[in-house]
């Protein structure tokens, strides 16, 4: 009995010394943005929108994007865009699945106030709400049922930010090319890191600074941080360059998914063998709480 | 050379060469613990343990760590993380092991504080018990450099400019420490040195000297009773283990350190596997950036109550104070003037000293984290004084205890 008395104190103080020096320090630390769960609250509610229409309409954005899923390529490529603009225009297959209707569609008409971003490449590109209304129903139409982690990540941050561990840079995946035998010189690669450099140069000019890599942001800043800095970047970086892009909640999903299998890819087998090792060590300690018992026999 | 019949077993083959047999009795079965003891004198062993794991965890990383300043983040986040197989293991294991190892020293620390464990021919047991704190302290340091992130470098460069020493603008010795004139590469090599050679051989010399060091005024016991080890050994050869105050250290005391190892080794998986963000800081995922300081630089938990003992004063006061908190449980057994070797429960104004002590460095701890603001430096500085004004009361009170 005397022994649980003491294991007591020594187990008190432990968790008084961890809530001291982890929960309550960090709640301290931060100051705690609390999210409205992706509503755009600021943002008025749309009427209903016509994809014939918007089909029409939305023409005029080929003058810059690319529509993948329906084979309308871009009219230039990522470094030409950059130098052009500052930033790649992104593909626009799956738009209509990642962002919010009520934000895309107000996006449309003001990218630059919606987006929170002072000097937006993007043109007000909508006459109205109701024509606004009518693109993001076309979007939403064409827009692929199955859209991978990868794509969403690609579309929402990976024009801007990299992913080093997942070899992604802000011109797409770093390609598999082979050196020459004889000197060792690999100049596709050379090729492409000097079109990776003259774009990072560009995005740099127009963001201000080069977006940090994401590979382990995930372990950088907790998932709240991320999702409320995603959902509006002022609210944790007041003055950041960084736009608000909109994302739904299956969008939210598809990056946070993404960060967390190249952040944290031991998660799923960590979980898996956890608990197997912990019951090893409980089994360890049943035997040898018969061990002592049996050592000490007679002792007392 | 000596005269060697032929062995008629292994056993008696290494006999003859080595004494296994003298060695196992002197070190096992015949080296006396007092029976009178409580879960907290297998810290000891759990201790042992935990650097056992630390030492092998860390040969893994060995392997594949890069101790360079282009390499080493990378080396760490990505090829341990997740391409190694398994090597996010290792590094959870190491880094949860380095931040729970402090847990367990102070816990073995304050035990002995408690029951007196450092008096009367413990001296040296208490000293090289403190000489191993600070071994440790330097090997957590040395190690928290080496994945090169935000925290690693800000941290080396806060506290290797601590040995400017204020006023005396000591730069040149920050800068021979440092091998550069901020860290860099030069400092990556040699705090990497520290933490996989050097610290760890004194570490190990450490311990051999700790163990040494208890041998002869033997291990202290639940009532700071003096017990007359080569009667009661005595008695427990002869069979009378119930009437017999002390018990052999294999396999009889070792069956319940063992005991113990393994309820810690539950709580210590389940860190490692569940729960392992305490030690493994978010800041250090970001990158090494000498051009963008961190909004708060804090030391890892286990040095915050001497970082607050630093914050709260003017730069030289401040160090001195620093200096002056590294050092001072170095001089407890010459401070606690009391005859008595007893629990502090039974020593009268030692019992509040000792409560009071262990509340002031929790407190320290705590506000060593948060930003020195408002309430939390005015908090900071009453416990940074209070805890040296219990130091100057500590031979005071104990002087007029009376001898039980």
């Amino acid at each position: 009995m005397k022994e649980l008395k003491i294991f007591g104190i020594v187990a008190i103080f432990t968790l008084v010394l961890y809530w001291g020096v982890e929960p309550f320090a960090h709640s301290q630390m931060h100051k705690h943005v609390e999210g409205e769960h992706l509503a755009y609250s600021d943002l008025k509610e749309t009427p209903k929108g016509d994809a014939t229409k918007g089909e029409a309409l939305a023409s005029a954005c080929i003058g810059c994007h690319s529509i993948n899923v329906k084979n309308m390529p871009a009219p230039m490529d990522a470094v030409a865009s950059a130098a052009a603009y500052g930033v790649n225009p992104p593909d626009l297959s799956f738009a209509g699945a990642m962002l919010d209707e009520k934000f895309f569609a107000h996006f449309l008409l003001n990218p630059a106030e919606v987006t929170k971003s002072k000097h937006f490449a993007m043109p007000p590109s909508a006459g109205s709400i109701q024509d606004a209304a009518d693109i993001v129903a076309y979007f939403k139409s064409i827009a692929p049922k199955e859209i991978s982690p990868k794509e969403g990540f690609e579309f929402a941050c990976g024009r801007c930010h990299a992913n080093r561990y997942a070899k992604w840079t802000q011109i797409g995946t770093v390609p598999k090319t082979k050196a020459n035998i004889t000197t060792g010189v690999d100049l596709d690669a050379l090729e492409f890191k000097k079109n990776l450099g003259m774009y990072q140069n560009a995005l740099a000019k127009y963001m201000g600074k080069l977006p940090p890599d994401l590979s382990i942001i995930i372990r950088s800043r907790s998932e709240h941080f991320l999702e409320t800095l995603i959902e509006n970047p002022q609210s944790q970086l007041p003055g950041t360059a960084m736009p608000r892009v909109g994302l739904n909640k299956e969008g939210m999903e598809k990056v946070m998914t993404y960060l967390e299998e190249t952040g944290d890819p031991s998660k799923p087998l960590r979980e898996d063998i956890g608990w197997k090792v912990i019951l090893f060590f409980i089994i360890f300690t049943i035997l040898a709480y018969l061990w002592k018992k049996s050592m000490w026999k007679g002792h007392h | 050379m000596a005269h060697f019949e032929k062995a008629n077993s292994i056993g008696e083959w290494l006999d003859q060469r080595l004494a296994v047999e003298t060695l196992k009795r002197v070190l096992q079965t015949e080296y006396w613990i007092p029976k009178n003891i409580n879960f907290l004198w297998a810290m000891g062993m759990v201790l042992a343990a935990t650097f056992g794991i630390l030492l092998v965890s860390g040969i893994f990383l060995l392997m594949y760590y890069q101790p360079n300043v282009n390499s080493a983040f990378d080396s760490v986040n990505y090829t341990i993380m997740s391409e190694v197989g398994y090597g996010w293991l290792w590094r959870h294991i190491h880094g949860v092991g380095a931040s729970i190892v402090f847990l367990i020293i102070y816990i073995h620390m304050f035990t002995g504080i408690y029951y007196g464990s450092y008096k009367k021919g413990r001296e040296l047991i208490w000293l090289s018990g403190m000489g191993l704190y600070v071994a440790f302290s330097a090997e957590a340091f040395s190690g928290y450099m080496l994945p090169w992130g935000q925290m690693s470098y800000w941290a080396g460069m806060v506290i290797t400019n601590l040995f400017s020493g204020g006023s005396l603008h000591a730069d040149g010795l920050v800068e021979w420490i440092r091998g550069d004139y901020v860290p860099g590469q030069a400092f990556l090599n040699r705090f990497f040195m520290l933490h996989v050679l050097l610290i760890p051989l004194a570490i190990i010399g450490l311990i051999v000297l700790h163990f040494g060091t208890l041998r002869i005024p033997h291990v202290n016991n639940q009532d700071g009773e003096e017990i007359d080890f080569d009667e009661a050994a005595k008695l427990y050869k002869e069979g009378k283990v119930k009437e017999s105050k002390v018990i052999p250290f294999s396999p009889v005391f070792l069956s319940k350190d063992v005991l113990v190892m393994g309820v810690y080794f539950i709580l210590f998986f389940y860190l490692v596997f569940y729960h392992f963000e305490f030690a493994m800081d978010p800041v250090n995922f970001d990158p090494a950036n000498g051009l963008k300081t961190p909004t708060h630089i804090y030391p890892e938990w286990y040095f915050l109550w001497s970082y607050e003992v630093l914050r709260p004063f003017s730069t030289n006061i401040g160090l001195i104070a620093f200096a002056i908190a590294q050092v001072i449980f170095f001089l407890l057994p010459f401070l606690d003037k009391s005859p008595n070797v007893a629990p502090a429960s039974r020593r009268g104004l030692f019992k509040f000293w000792f409560w009071a002590m262990l509340i002031d460095m929790l407190v320290l701890t705590f506000m060593g984290k948060l930003p020195p603001e408002g309430i939390w430096s005015v908090i900071g500085l009453v416990a940074a004084l209070v805890f040296f004004a219990l130091w100057i009361a500590l031979p005071i009170i104990t002087a007029k205890e009376k001898k039980l």
